[in-house]
């Protein structure tokens, strides 16, 4: 039988992955993947915790996480692609039109 | 140490090892097909944790709408001179170890749990007599019924928003 | 009865239209806004009249203004027959002045605003004697003295008119600032601001007094005080007397309706409205006669010897108001009301006919260059003559009655009583020299102008002398109503009329007596027009004569006891020369922009530092975000 932490702490393990790609990257379409894998990771100790402690609701906080990371890769992209148009580069560090 | 437990540890190191590809890979479009590979390998994950419905939605959702979409936008922007810079952003040590620290917090706190509340009546047999789908529709339309609306008024106004956002202009 | 609310509306919305249309699209055509709304008042009041002189007194409570804990206040009108006599003299001496106005103020490019400014006033005024409470009569205080403020400087591109507007408002203010005490005052005695509650309280705390700087004073007297500092201010009596001769550059429509026949009563009307409480204070009573009295004769001195013919007028007008004060302070509220009322008539006859002298001299103000205006202008002229018979006080003219009604009543009136009617009757002597020699200097001998104002000499149009001739009918017959007991028994029906609100004055006299108060009254009225008529016309060199035999004298009057010097020399200079160096040099400069310029500067360094954290890159923002997070997660850690 594997234990729960062990299914906490391959979730916890692929977030920081996921944060340092986010952190470190500089295309913003990684930086968009990187999110989607952050919360896959926190999906799989949903998932997780959802069998081990018997209840249904991690697996319905899944199917909304699900449904809000289709609406954010969508609105996400659509951004980058209206910021391409008048910018032409994906650079994170090339937008610095906000600085003070 | 059991079968269950090999095949854990072999999904667990394949995931790790396919994110830090995902993250590492210079071209865009490398990252998003190993990510495709991630997907696979976390709805198998779900099968083990017997969650049949969210496996097959994370390959329908994820590997099969939200990646097409991204392989879509990489096509659609023209990123060969991208590939010949630098790939790092310039801070991207302190993100290191940023991360690092994270992962060794988190690790130490996650791992130290050892309390847990008392199980729920959605044990393994009772799941597997009413079937994965019937246990998750039925609280899915009843107690959660408002969060699944208001989910689809949120689907539906990404929708919205992309159009609007993506499009040259409007009227 | 709620239909009386629009009593005070319509000007108000005729106010609203003009000021909002009149520069663009209503223009020269304001008085047919104007107009309509001001004679709705006025047959409003009328129906008004005749409601509370069958016996209605009218309360009404429009809508609950303040409620604050103990402190209501509504916005309430109250009609009783001292509003119901006010009201008529608003509303009549109101339209004919507009009418006259569309005459003389014909082609002005302000004319819309000055109808604006005009229904704004009538407004207030109406407010200000209609309110049932003190609250909404400060207001319509406050507010006339706003527009009489608009419209002495209605020419404002004149420096001497925004001079003369500030210095009206300015002055004002000492007043208001005693009354607005007064009204805490009142408030913090009686624990309510409404006129009903208020006097039927008034007997009950009459004695009290209150530790006011350290002294005990009595309660009822220190109310009546401030009240009547109002009331000084108000109604231009001493030593605020100052800024009603300079009053004068506004419009001459202005002047007789503002500052001769409506506004400047108000401190008389609040007098009278007040009397049960000044009836409970001998002193303030006192206070009110002896200012009146001295006033009187001070205006009137100084009426003497200027040569502006509006300026006669209005220190004829303070004058007149003295009488007014004279008669409230001996207890004849009704008389002081009855000279009120007869007074808005003949004054305001006045100063339009002076308007009339004015407007065919283009702007000509001085009477030395007047003279011999009788056979150009025979309606002026006549008109002129009715004024003056009436504000002398010549039997059977409008004035005679109601000055010889105060004259009697301070008769009555103790012994002090006697030493105001000397003043008032030393007055009246100076009152019909003045205003003969006005009309001698005017209207007879020869022409003293410029040929070329000779030749532009002309009789004004309808619209000016028609309102003229209605005023002329007033100025005679206005007083009939108020015909005393010793030619005809029940013939003072004004006093019956207001005797509910303000009481029957005490004292009795033989007839014998009576008949002496009035003969000496008409004796003087007639002597000064003989002094006038020989000094004027018959010898004119006496009067420059005298003029330098009592050289002292003279330049005293002339520079009118050098009252606007004294303020200047003890209180404008000074307060000037400190606000220039303390709290410009001092205050304003060192304190106020060293905080205001310190803050941002301050503010600059810090931000300029603080900024560079704003990279605009939102992977450091990311970064930034992630270290908050661990540093969260690392405090519950180590929290436990």
């Amino acid at each position: 039988m594997v234990p729960l932490s062990w299914y906490i702490i391959l979730s916890a393990v692929l977030f920081c992955i996921g944060v340092f790609g986010f952190l470190a990257r500089r295309n913003m379409i990684v930086m968009f993947i990187s999110i989607e894998l952050m919360l896959n990771a926190v999906n799989i100790s949903l998932v997780a915790f959802s069998h081990y402690l018997q209840q249904v609701t991690g697996q319905i906080l899944v199917f909304f996480v699900i449904t809000v990371a289709a609406a954010e890769a969508a609105i996400g992209l659509a951004i980058l692609i209206a910021y391409y148009k008048n910018n032409p580069t994906v650079k994170a560090d090339d937008a610095s039109l906000m600085k003070g | 140490m059991t079968l269950v437990q090999g095949f854990f540890i072999y999904f667990a190191v394949a995931m790790t090892v396919l994110a830090l590809l995902v993250v590492t890979r210079k071209s865009p479009m490398h990252s998003v097909l190993w990510m495709l590979a991630f997907f696979f390998h976390t709805a198998g994950l779900y099968l083990f944790l017997n969650a049949e419905f969210l496996a097959a939605a994370q390959i329908i959702v994820y590997a099969g709408a939200i990646m097409v979409l991204f392989i879509f936008v990489i096509m659609l922007l023209n990123l060969k001179k991208e590939e010949t810079e630098r790939k790092l952003q310039k801070h991207w040590v302190a993100g290191l170890v940023v991360s690092l620290v994270l992962m060794a917090a988190m690790v130490k706190i996650l791992s130290g749990i050892t309390v847990l509340p008392p199980l729920g009546e959605y044990s393994i047999q009772f799941v597997q007599l009413q079937g994965n789908l019937m246990t998750i529709g039925k609280v899915l339309y009843t107690q959660y019924l408002l969060p699944f609306e208001i989910a689809s008024v949120v689907l539906l106004v990404a929708i919205i928003g992309a159009v609007v956002l993506a499009k040259k202009r409007i009227l | 009865m709620i239909k009386y609310t629009l009593i005070p509306l319509l000007p108000l919305i005729a106010f609203v239209i003009n000021i909002l249309f009149g520069r663009n699209y209503i223009r020269d055509k304001a008085h047919w806004v104007a107009i309509p709304a001001i004679v709705g008042s006025l047959l409003l009041a009328i129906s008004a009249f005749f409601d509370v002189a069958g016996g209605n007194v009218i309360n009404i409570n429009v809508y609950d203004w303040i409620v604050s804990g103990d402190f209501n206040v509504s916005a309430g009108l109250m009609i009783d027959q001292l509003t119901a006599i006010m009201l008529l003299v608003v509303t009549i001496c109101g339209t004919l002045i507009f009418i006259y106005s569309v005459g003389y103020m014909h082609g002005d490019e302000g004319y819309y605003r000055f109808f604006a400014y005009l229904c704004l006033f009538i407004f207030s005024m109406l407010v200000l004697v209609m309110g049932n409470n003190f609250l909404v009569m400060y207001f319509g205080w406050e507010a006339v003295g706003l527009c009489s403020y608009f419209l002495i400087g209605f020419w404002f591109n004149k420096k001497s008119a925004g001079d003369a507007g500030k210095k009206a408002f300015i002055v004002n203010r000492f007043g208001d600032f005693g009354f607005g005490l007064g009204v805490i005052l009142i408030f913090l005695t009686f624990g309510t601001l409404d006129f009903v509650g208020v006097f039927g309280q008034a007997g009950s705390f009459a004695g009290q007094t209150i530790n006011f700087l350290g002294w005990e004073v009595d309660l009822v007297t220190l109310i009546c005080l401030l009240l009547f500092c109002g009331a000084v201010g108000k109604s231009a009596q001493l030593p605020l007397h100052v800024w009603l001769p300079d009053a004068m550059e506004g419009p001459t429509p202005v002047s007789a309706l503002i500052h001769a026949a409506t506004m400047v009563t108000a401190g008389v009307f609040m007098v009278a409205r007040c009397n049960p409480l000044f009836i409970e204070s001998p002193i303030a009573m006192n206070t009110v006669a002896i200012v009146g009295g001295v006033t009187a004769i001070f205006a009137a001195t100084i009426a003497l010897v200027q040569n502006d013919i509006k300026r006669v007028i209005a220190y004829s007008t303070v004058s007149q108001l003295g009488y007014m004060f004279l008669a409230l302070g001996v207890g004849a509220f009704s008389a002081g009301v009855f000279h009120l009322y007869t007074h808005a008539f003949f004054k305001a006859l006045l100063f339009l006919a002076s308007g009339s002298v004015i407007h065919a001299l283009h702007n000509e103000q001085d009477m030395r260059n007047m003279g011999g205006l009788k056979k150009y202008m025979p309606i002026t002229y006549a008109v002129f003559i009715i004024g003056t018979l009436s504000i002398t006080g010549i039997f059977p003219f409008a004035g005679f009655f109601s000055k010889d009604e105060i004259l009697w009543r301070a008769f009555l009136a103790g012994d002090m009583g006697k030493f105001l009617w000397l003043l008032g009757t030393i007055a009246a002597l100076l009152t019909s020299f003045y205003s003969w020699r006005l009309i001698f200097m005017t209207f007879h001998g020869d022409f003293r102008g410029t040929s070329e104002q000779e030749h532009h000499l002309h009789e004004s149009p309808k619209v000016i002398t028609v309102p003229l001739m209605i005023l002329a009918v007033g100025a005679v017959a206005a007083g009939w109503v108020g015909i005393p007991p010793l030619f005809m028994e029940h013939g003072d029906k004004i006093g019956e009329f207001l005797a509910p609100v303000l009481g029957h004055p005490s004292g009795h006299g033989t007839h014998a007596q009576e008949w002496f108060v009035v003969g000496i009254s008409s004796l003087v009225a007639v002597l000064g027009g003989i002094v006038a008529y020989v000094m004027y016309v018959k010898k004119t060199d006496i009067a420059g004569k005298i003029a330098s035999a009592f050289k002292p004298v003279h330049a005293l009057l002339y520079n009118k006891y050098y009252v606007d010097e004294l303020y200047d020399t003890t209180l404008i200079q000074p307060v000037m020369k400190a606000s220039d160096k303390v709290i410009l040099g001092f205050i304003d400069k060192t304190i106020i922009e060293g905080i205001v310029n310190g803050i941002p500067n301050v503010i600059g360094v810090f931000s300029r530092k603080l900024r560079t954290i704003q990279t605009g890159v939102f992977g450091s923002y990311g970064l930034a975000m992630t270290v908050g997070a661990l540093c969260i997660i690392g405090y519950l850690f180590f929290q436990r």
